[in-house]
């Protein structure tokens, strides 16, 4: 690790940043359903969660060597493309995780990856054909698949549990949550801090640090297993809240319904070769679930909100990653303005999620309206009153859109409001 | 462009066959073990129920065993 650049230890901390996003978005994959249906104290479950995903880290020794799964032409990337790529990716992470929508952190990378490489060398470094097989495909079919195989297992248990004696089931599923739970979260740490190993090597190859092929060095491994723990360990209550409450109400039926069918997608489509996003499986499971119960609904414009966002992940990393590659390419000024533009825009998102603190002492109230509500509280704090009933009307029939939209929307008819428009 | 369909009907069905029968199976456990509950509370046994619900556990177990083989190998 010797003749480390300034900008390879950029790219390396970046990495690691977007190593921890992913954590925090992710944790609600693996512990949404068990916090909500009570199986576990909120707590204890994103502290369970942490370390299996540290562990998962460092059960695997198989390298993801393509990190980009061939979407984009690997042979002439260099570290500012790889740097954009994961401002990107985190950005979008954090945009989401502050509106609480659950999003593919792999699609942001990918998204991301597919914007630099644009910006840097122009299309022809993208396979097209790759975008729509590895990522739209999956982005439709992942749901579906998981959300049929929930809802068929939560109607079954139903059936076949409805005379059994109250205290013995709910000891039971909670017994089966926690350690369906326990498989998505090692298959968590497996599967995403390899990912990001897998781009911390790819940069020390480009730049020239360690030889083509090689294996991640040790202390790769551990920083990014350590990374996607404690981000799992922080907890996104934010999307944790959606996926548990919002989505739908879940018994502790659903809950296991739920997990054993993300936890079966998950591992099935990872050893049968068709990937399949942890984050799509599991909103869609934990949906299912909500409509095998009998008289169970699902909210459907909370689902709406959740689908645009899947949509919008590609395009928005990839836009802003390709602002992030122009502005870096132009030399060393460049990559020190995205590296502070990057600094300051986390730190506004946290800001304004200080308006609406969701944390693990209210995860499971019912009483903090939509995770929606965040933006609309958000923007109703800084947005002078509406002037008539129709331009509140308005402003309400933006909301949900996700904040990339909804804030430039929200921005037109009132021209003064400061914060939410600086963050975009 | 190449579509993998075999491959995503091939996850398709081994998500649903293996989510449901693992649901059912170890709802059948839940359902022994509250039936043998029932019966040691009215002063029976109901050894039966018991064993079957141990089997289906031990059924469930092995599935998350073979989970964690998985994601190892």
């Amino acid at each position: 690790m010797e003749h480390i650049t300034l900008l390879l230890a950029i790219v390396v901390v970046t990495a690691l940043v977007f190593d921890f996003t992913n954590g925090f978005h992710d944790t609600a994959n693996a512990m949404a359903t068990t916090i909500s249906t009570g199986a576990m104290k909120p707590k204890t479950a994103v502290a369970m969660s942490a370390v299996l995903n540290l562990v998962g880290a460092f059960l695997s020794v198989e390298v993801a060597k393509t990190i980009s799964s061939g979407l984009v032409n690997e042979d002439g990337i260099r570290p500012e493309v790889i740097f954009a790529a994961l401002v990107g990716a985190i950005l979008w992470n954090l945009l989401t995780w502050l509106v609480g929508l659950p999003s593919s952190s792999s699609h942001a990378l990918m998204g991301g990856l597919i914007g630099a490489t644009i910006a840097s060398v122009g299309l022809s470094g993208v396979n097209g054909g790759v975008v729509v097989t590895k990522v739209l495909i999956p982005a439709i079919a992942a749901p579906l698949v998981a959300g049929l195989a929930a809802m068929f297992a939560a109607r079954l248990t139903y059936r076949l549990g409805k005379n059994a004696d109250r205290k013995t089931t709910e000891k039971g599923y909670r017994a089966g949550q926690v350690a369906s739970a326990g498989l998505v979260s090692l298959a968590h740490g497996t599967n995403d801090a390899q990912k990001t190993m897998g781009i911390i090597t790819l940069a020390l190859v480009t730049g020239g640090v360690l030889a083509p092929g090689s294996n991640p060095p040790m202390w790769v491994i551990v920083s990014a297993g350590v990374a996607i723990a404690l981000g799992t360990y922080l907890g996104g209550w934010r999307i944790i809240r959606t996926m548990g409450k919002g989505l739908t109400d879940l018994q502790p039926q659903q809950g296991f319904a739920a997990q054993t069918s993300a936890a079966s997608v998950i591992l099935a489509s990872s050893n049968i070769g068709f990937s399949l996003s942890t984050t799509h499986s599991c909103s869609g499971a934990v949906m299912g679930a909500g409509l095998g119960r009998k008289g169970g609904v699902v909210r459907w414009s909370t689902a709406t909100r959740m689908f645009v966002a899947w949509g919008l992940t590609l395009p928005a990393a990839g836009l802003a990653a390709a602002a992030a590659e122009f502005v870096a390419r132009q030399g060393g000024w460049g990559v020190g303005a995205v590296v502070v533009f990057l600094i300051g825009s986390c730190a506004a998102i946290w800001l304004i999620s200080r308006r609406q603190v969701i944390d693990h002492t209210n995860v499971t109230d019912d009483e903090i309206a939509e995770p929606a509500g965040v933006v609309t509280a958000a923007m109703a704090a800084v947005t002078p009153p509406p002037a008539g009933t129709t331009l509140s009307d308005d402003l309400k029939a933006t909301i949900p859109a996700p904040a990339g939209e909804a804030v430039p929307a929200s921005a037109a008819p009132a021209s003064a409001s400061p914060a939410p428009a600086a963050t975009v | 462009m190449k579509i993998d369909w075999a491959a995503l009907g091939a996850v398709f069905g081994v998500s649903l066959v293996a989510t449901v029968a693992l649901v059912g199976l170890f709802t059948l456990g839940i359902a022994g073990l509250s039936k043998q509950e029932t019966a040691s509370a009215n002063g029976g046994s109901a050894v039966l129920a018991r064993t079957g619900a141990y089997a289906c556990f031990a059924l469930c177990a092995a599935a998350v065993a073979y989970g964690i083989y998985l994601i190892v190998t």
